[in-house]
Order: structure tokens, then C-alpha cells, then sequence
């Protein structure tokens, strides 16, 4: 019991001692898919994942190409989670970066499309090997390789439908995972 | 107009002479020497040999900030750049634009760890506003003038430009763009019509208004000084500064109320309580200028102008955001607010303006008074004093500079700025050390000023070599050292919260200040007695070169008001003077029942 009140109270200090003003309160958690045009120069990658680092924000997923090769542009594709001020905050921060051409919140835009690609080694035999063609061929994975005893499969779909896929060659014998992560884009005639 | 052939290095100087750069701070070293050479062979560029590198980036940040150009600094690779860190990073803090040439390894020898290398734009990507390294020769007149762009448009900051030697000895071909821009940093500098009309608006209802100004009013030039000042005047809104923005608004004017904040004036932290309306120009919601975030200003609606989108709602949520140029966003709201149909009853705020005349009755800054032993607020008082005696005399400028606590605090407190870049105080970063440079680069920019570094006896010798760079420059700079044998900003923080266990914040083995300046080649004074010190200043003011101060003040004084961590602007501790707070400051932060309400 004593313990416990010297805890409280050594908290107490602690909150007084400080020198910086309380964190805010807990408001509720989104994810959200940005999309990031870049112009494709030495260390911009850096600069974002530090961006994200350096302030305390969450990356789910990060995926980036060139997407318009002759002009040196970019395109970066980030999924993180925020309350709606830290969103904002992220979004305004990625726009002050000086080789950021626009910064699009996909999730704000409404429905938009979210794919990933995903490779899964499954190692197995008999029932099992089987039974991993099957589902396979439920979730519209292809089969890019075959030995004996294992099988590597492309699954393409939303993170969910991945998480799902590979739930259940989990229990029949992944032995491997390799994910891209999230391409996103807007529905409609618009491009962003 | 036809490019003309030259060196990497000879690229350097011309782009800084087409910048217009008139001084340049810098040290010289291996992955430099090629760019050192091409100086040797021009005269137009003036370069500064500091002492250490990262004295010619505070250096270079007092002469920016004095002046509102481009501070340009010039170091090697290696230990030059690792050193220039602090300062870079102060000026990004202090958004104050830079341009840093780093030398670098040859482009062939990077990654190899090589000898005095670096990974530069790694090391600087966190520390700046935007950094380069330049690989081709054919890159560098657009990336030399780039960072000219970058570094002074939308929120200034520093820039690094890392050159490899390779690069410095190649020969391109050098034309000056036609015009300056970036093809994708196009920062906003006219503020949204609407959102300016819905602040005017606000302010033509407040009852309780006030305006709170930061150093974007600063950064945004003179002009915007000048429309705060008729904006005030318009609206006769009462008006508080940040350390940032001390000068923007005459502290003379009777409507002004001080700097607001941890160490703020009692007027000004409960005007911002209390107030209906605020406007914030400029700043941008600091943890010492908030306090308890959650207790910040509750009754109010607030509008913010600030260059930088990203500061709106970063901390405090805000009613009306407006993202544009201090300058351009005052003048349309001038006209915004000239053009309402009807003109706001002024007496709607009689009220507000007693009530803030009572708060500034208590005299907040009002501290014991010695006959004996010099009082460090005295010492600044009777310093300002001096000072403004010469400048109506002779009309020679006051320009401060200060190194980091304590004194910083008085300095900010006790010593009025009427004119802005007059004041060059590192804000963000708190950087102890700053104002020796600082006050080296504001002279160079201000030859006639007069130059003042109110410093502490402990941060002063963070950069105590730069005493070699001002000797051999001939910079009549003034260190006024406010000498109480501690750190004294610890010290108080420690007697606050620490139960008065000073833990390694007595300043022990001191030089003698004295012969230290004399040993530099400058002159040195000592004063320890309220009676000779009037005198003792005269002295150093009349002496045509650089005086090192030693002002022996109260080791026992503590900087009030203050608003203690984790708590509200009207939770306020005063100074024992006022009557309210006989007892251990360290009894007061335990007792709620203590605070001033």
C-alpha cells in the first residue's frame, strides 16, 4: 500500500517536474492512405520516412516508385493513422517539404481503391498441398512456382483480403511473405 | 545572355556576389580550399574568419536577423560540418534564412568513409530547412540560387549546400537564372479574402481583444512592422510580443504590454487569459508562451496568421487560420477592417482596457532594491538607460544580442525595443553561446550600431574564442555579462523543483573576465557596486573597440514573473516584492492555494 502511494506521488512529481505542458488527450485513431507527388531526387525518400520518425507519426505502409519517368516524378503512397489533428498536421508538414509537389488524402477524397500485391512460399505435402491450391485459387492467386513440396503464390487485393489469405496459409504452411504494400487511387474520371 | 566558363568553385563566389552577399562567415579547410582560393582572387565578398565553425553560423544568424538578408557561412567538411549543427539547427527553430556551403569529399571517395568525411545532407535533413549535394557541375548555378529561394521564401531557414571538391575544381558553364522560383516550393504569400474577412470580423465584436505577436512580423520586413503598428492603432487593440517579436511593436506605446509567456509580464500572460478575441501574428503557440495547454486562453476565439500552414492547429486548435506573409495578410486586413460598413465603437473595450491598466498597477517587474550589491534587472535598466541616452544624442542604434537564461529573460524584460531587428536572442533552441557571434554578424551588418551581447558568465564561454574574430575584425561589440557565479536559469529551476540541490550548476574556476579580455586584445571593465556603475558603463560605451563587462550582480536573484511548468498564464508566481509570495518558491509550486490567481 505504501509502495503504491509513494508510485502516485512520484508520479505526481514527475508531472510537476517536467517542463513541457501535458500531452493532449486521447481522441479517436484513423487511418488514412495519403498520396505524396514527389519530384525523384537523391534522398527524398529520407526526408519523409524522417519526417514521420522525427515527429512521432505511425507508417502502416510506405510504397513509392517513379511514376513519370521523364519528368523525375514520384509517387508516394502512405498509409498512417492519426487522430484528425495529427492527419492534418502530417499532411501540412509532408507540404512544406520542398521537393513535395501535392499532398492527397485519399481517405478524405472517399472510396478510393487500395491494392497490394503480396508473395507467399508455402511448403507442404498430400493434404495439405492440396488443400493450398484450393484456396489459392479461391482468393484468385496465381501460382508463379511449383516443386514437390512447395508452391510460391501472387495474391493481389486489399490489405484485409491479404491478411486473410495468409491467415490461412499459415495454418497449412507458410513458410515465407514478401508484401509491396498499398497502391491507392482515386475513383472516377479525376485524376488527382 | 550567354553563359561564362569557370570552376565549381569561382560558381560559389559569383552566385553569392549576384546574390548580393556582402560578408560571408566561414573557416577554411581541405574540402574547401578550392572555393578559399577563388576568395583570395576578388575583394567584393568580404569573408570573416571565426574561430569556430559553429560561431560563423550564429554569426551569420545576427547578421541576418539585424538586417533581414541571407546570412551565408562557408566551412569544411567533416568537423566543419558536424559543427555547424547547433547553429543550423537554431536557425531553423528561429526561422531565420541561411545559406551554408559544407564542403565535401570527391564525389568518387563518398561513402568510403574517407578522411573528414561526413554523410552532410544525412546528418542535416533534420536540421534544415532544405540541403544539397551536388554531384554535378552542371547542377550548381540553379542549386546555388535555389537556395537563396528556398532559404528566404515562405518561413525562412537554413540551407545547406554540400560541394564535393571534385566538383569545386570542375569547370561548367555559370548563368544566373532569369528569374528565382523553385519548380515545386511555391509557398503561399497573400492570405485567404475570406478567411481575412471572417477575422475582421471577430476582431469588430471582440469586447476583450488582443493581438500577440511573434517574430513572423519580424521576418516579414519593416513594412509589416510599420501595418502592425497602424493596425493596432486603428483597432486599439492592446498588443503582447514573444522573445521573438520584441521591436515589431514599440514597447514605449502605451498599449503594449510586454512580452507574454513563461517569463512574461503579469499584464500581458492574464490579458491573454481573459481575452475574446486573440490574434496571433506571426508566432506560433511555443510551450513557453502556452503553459497548460488545456487552460490556454479558454474564453477565447482565436485567429492565426502564420507563413507556415503547418503551424495552425499544430498545438492550439484556432477559429480563423490564415496561411500567408505577416507583411501582405496585415495589409488586407488594414483594408478589411477600414472597409467594414460601420467603424467599431472603440469604448465597446473600455471595460477590457481598465481592467488591464489595474493588471499593470501591480508593476510585475518591480524587485527588491540594493544600495549594496548590483540587482541584475538594475544592471539591464541602467544599461538600456545608457543606451538610449546615446542613441537620442547621437542617434547611434541599439542592437542586443544574448546568449541563453537568466539573463536572457531580464534583458527581454528590462531592456525596451522600440525598432525591430534590434534584438537577436536564440528562442527556440535556447541556445547558450549565441550571442558573441550573433553580436560579431549584427556589427558587421550595422558597422555604426551600437552592439550589445547581454550574456551569463556560464554561456558566454560556450563561445568565448569568437573574442579572437571580433579583436581581429576591429568590431566594437560590448559583452555585458551579468555575473552571479551560476547558471542561473538552472539554479532557479532547481531551487523551484529540486529542493535548492544545486547539482553541478555553480559556475566554479572562473576566468577573470578582466584579464581575459585583455589577453584577447580588448578591453575589460569590473563592476561590482550599484554606485560606480553608471560610470562603468559610460567607460565601456565610449571605448572605440571590444569591452568585455564582468557586472558582479545578486547570485541569489531569481526571474520573475514566472509561470511554473504545467501551469496556467493566471497561475503566475511574482517576485517576493509584490507581497504575495513571502515563502520558499519551492513551497509555492506544492501549494495551489500560493498561486496567484
Amino acid at each position: 500500500m505504501r509502495d503504491i502511494e509513494e508510485l502516485k506521488l512520484g508520479q505526481a512529481m514527475n508531472a510537476m517536474n517536467t517542463h513541457y505542458p501535458d500531452a493532449v488527450r486521447v481522441e479517436p485513431i484513423n487511418r488514412h492512405t495519403l498520396a505524396v507527388i514527389v519530384d525523384n531526387e537523391p534522398g527524398v525518400l529520407a526526408r519523409i520516412s524522417g519526417l514521420f520518425s522525427g515527429r512521432g507519426y505511425n507508417i502502416e505502409s510506405l510504397t513509392v516508385s517513379e511514376t513519370e519517368v521523364a519528368r523525375h516524378i514520384s509517387r508516394i503512397t502512405i498509409v498512417t493513422t492519426g487522430t484528425d489533428a495529427v492527419i492534418q498536421q502530417i499532411k501540412a508538414q509532408l507540404d512544406r517539404l520542398v521537393p513535395v509537389h501535392r499532398v492527397v488524402d485519399l481517405t478524405l477524397q472517399g472510396q478510393s481503391l487500395e491494392r497490394e500485391l503480396c508473395l507467399v512460399k508455402v511448403a507442404g505435402t498430400g493434404e495439405h498441398r492440396t488443400e493450398s491450391l484450393t484456396l489459392a485459387a479461391a482468393f484468385g492467386a496465381k501460382t508463379l512456382d511449383a516443386t514437390l513440396n512447395s508452391f510460391v503464390f501472387e495474391v493481389t487485393g486489399t490489405t484485409e483480403e491479404i491478411d486473410r489469405f495468409i491467415g490461412l496459409m499459415t495454418v497449412i504452411g507458410l513458410v515465407e511473405i514478401s508484401r509491396t504494400g498499398i497502391a491507392a487511387m482515386g475513383r472516377g474520371s479525376e485524376a488527382m | 545572355m550567354g553563359g561564362e566558363v569557370m570552376t565549381g568553385a569561382e560558381m560559389v563566389i559569383r552566385a553569392f556576389q549576384d546574390q548580393g552577399v556582402d560578408t560571408l562567415f566561414g573557416y577554411p579547410g581541405g574540402a574547401v580550399l578550392p572555393i578559399y582560393d577563388a576568395l583570395y582572387h576578388q575583394d567584393s565578398l568580404k569573408h570573416v574568419l571565426v574561430r569556430h565553425e559553429q560561431g560563423a553560423v550564429h554569426a551569420a544568424e545576427g547578421y541576418a536577423r539585424s538586417s533581414g538578408k541571407v546570412g551565408c557561412v562557408l566551412v569544411t567538411s567533416g568537423p566543419g560540418a558536424t559543427n555547424i549543427i547547433t547553429g543550423l539547427t537554431d536557425a531553423l527553430l528561429d526561422s531565420i534564412p541561411l545559406v551554408c556551403i559544407t564542403g565535401q569529399v570527391p564525389t568518387h571517395l563518398i561513402g568510403t568513409d574517407a578522411f573528414q568525411e561526413c554523410d552532410t545532407v544525412g546528418i542535416t535533413r533534420h536540421c534544415t530547412k532544405h540541403n544539397y549535394l551536388v554531384k554535378s557541375i552542371a547542377d550548381l548555378p540553379r542549386i546555388l540560387h535555389e537556395a537563396f529561394y528556398v532559404a528566404s521564401n515562405g518561413r525562412p531557414g537554413p540551407v545547406v549546400i554540400d560541394l564535393p571538391k571534385d566538383v569545386q575544381f570542375a569547370s561548367g558553364v555559370y548563368e544566373r537564372p532569369s528569374r528565382n522560383g523553385h519548380k515545386t516550393y511555391k509557398p503561399a504569400f497573400k492570405g485567404d479574402a475570406a478567411q481575412i474577412k471572417a477575422a475582421v470580423e471577430l476582431m469588430a465584436g471582440a469586447r476583450r481583444p488582443i493581438l500577440y505577436t511573434g517574430g513572423g512580423v519580424i521576418n516579414a520586413g519593416p513594412h509589416a512592422s510599420t501595418l502592425l503598428r497602424e493596425l493596432a492603432a486603428e483597432t486599439g487593440f492592446p498588443v503582447t510580443s514573444t522573445l521573438m517579436g520584441l521591436g515589431a511593436f514599440p514597447a514605449s506605446d502605451e498599449n503594449f504590454l510586454g512580452m507574454l509567456g513563461m517569463h512574461g509580464t503579469y499584464e500581458a500572460n492574464l490579458a491573454m487569459h481573459e481575452c475574446d478575441v486573440m490574434v496571433c501574428i506571426g508566432a506560433r503557440f511555443d510551450d513557453r508562451i502556452t503553459g497548460r495547454l488545456d487552460a490556454f486562453s479558454p474564453f477565447s476565439k482565436k485567429i492565426h496568421i502564420d507563413i507556415d500552414a503547418s503551424s495552425i492547429n499544430k498545438v492550439v486548435k484556432v477559429d480563423v487560420g490564415i496561411v500567408g506573409d505577416c507583411g501582405a495578410v496585415l495589409e488586407d486586413m488594414l483594408a478589411a477592417w477600414k472597409a467594414l460598413p460601420t467603424r467599431p465603437d472603440p469604448e465597446r473595450f473600455d471595460a477590457w482596457m481598465a481592467k488591464i491598466r489595474t493588471w499593470k498597477a501591480r508593476d510585475c517587474l518591480a524587485y527588491w532594491p540594493s544600495g549594496t550589491i548590483i540587482k541584475p534587472q538594475y544592471a539591464v535598466q541602467r544599461l538600456y538607460e545608457a543606451c538610449r541616452n546615446l542613441e537620442q544624442k547621437t542617434g547611434r542604434e541599439t542592437y542586443v544580442t544574448t546568449e541563453v537564461g537568466q539573463h536572457q529573460m531580464w534583458a527581454a524584460q528590462y531592456f525596451k525595443f522600440d525598432e525591430p531587428n534590434r534584438w537577436m536572442t536564440s528562442g527556440g533552441l535556447g541556445t547558450m553561446g549565441y550571442g558573441l557571434p550573433a553580436a560579431i554578424g549584427t556589427q558587421l551588418a550595422h558597422p555604426d550600431g551600437l552592439v550589445i551581447d547581454i550574456a551569463g558568465e556560464a554561456s558566454i564561454l560556450m563561445n568565448i574564442q569568437e573574442m579572437s574574430t571580433a579583436v581581429q575584425y576591429r568590431l566594437p561589440i560590448k559583452i555585458f555579462i551579468l555575473n552571479n557565479e551560476y547558471m542561473g536559469m538552472v539554479r532557479q529551476w532547481q531551487e523551484l523543483l529540486h529542493g535548492s540541490r544545486y547539482s553541478q550548476s555553480y559556475s566554479e574556476s572562473l576566468p577573470d573576465f578582466v584579464k581575459l579580455a585583455e589577453a584577447y586584445g580588448a578591453k575589460g571593465i569590473r563592476c561590482d557596486k550599484p554606485s560606480d556603475l553608471d560610470a562603468a558603463i559610460q567607460e565601456m560605451l565610449d571605448y572605440d573597440g571590444p569591452v568585455i563587462f564582468d557586472c558582479i550582480v545578486d547570485k541569489k536573484e531569481n526571474c520573475f514573473p514566472m509561470i511554473p511548468s504545467g501551469k496556467a498564464h493566471n497561475e503566475m508566481i511574482l517576485s517576493d516584492y509584490l507581497g504575495e509570495t513571502g515563502a520558499e518558491i519551492g513551497d509555492i509550486i506544492s501549494e495551489e492555494g500560493k498561486m496567484l490567481v
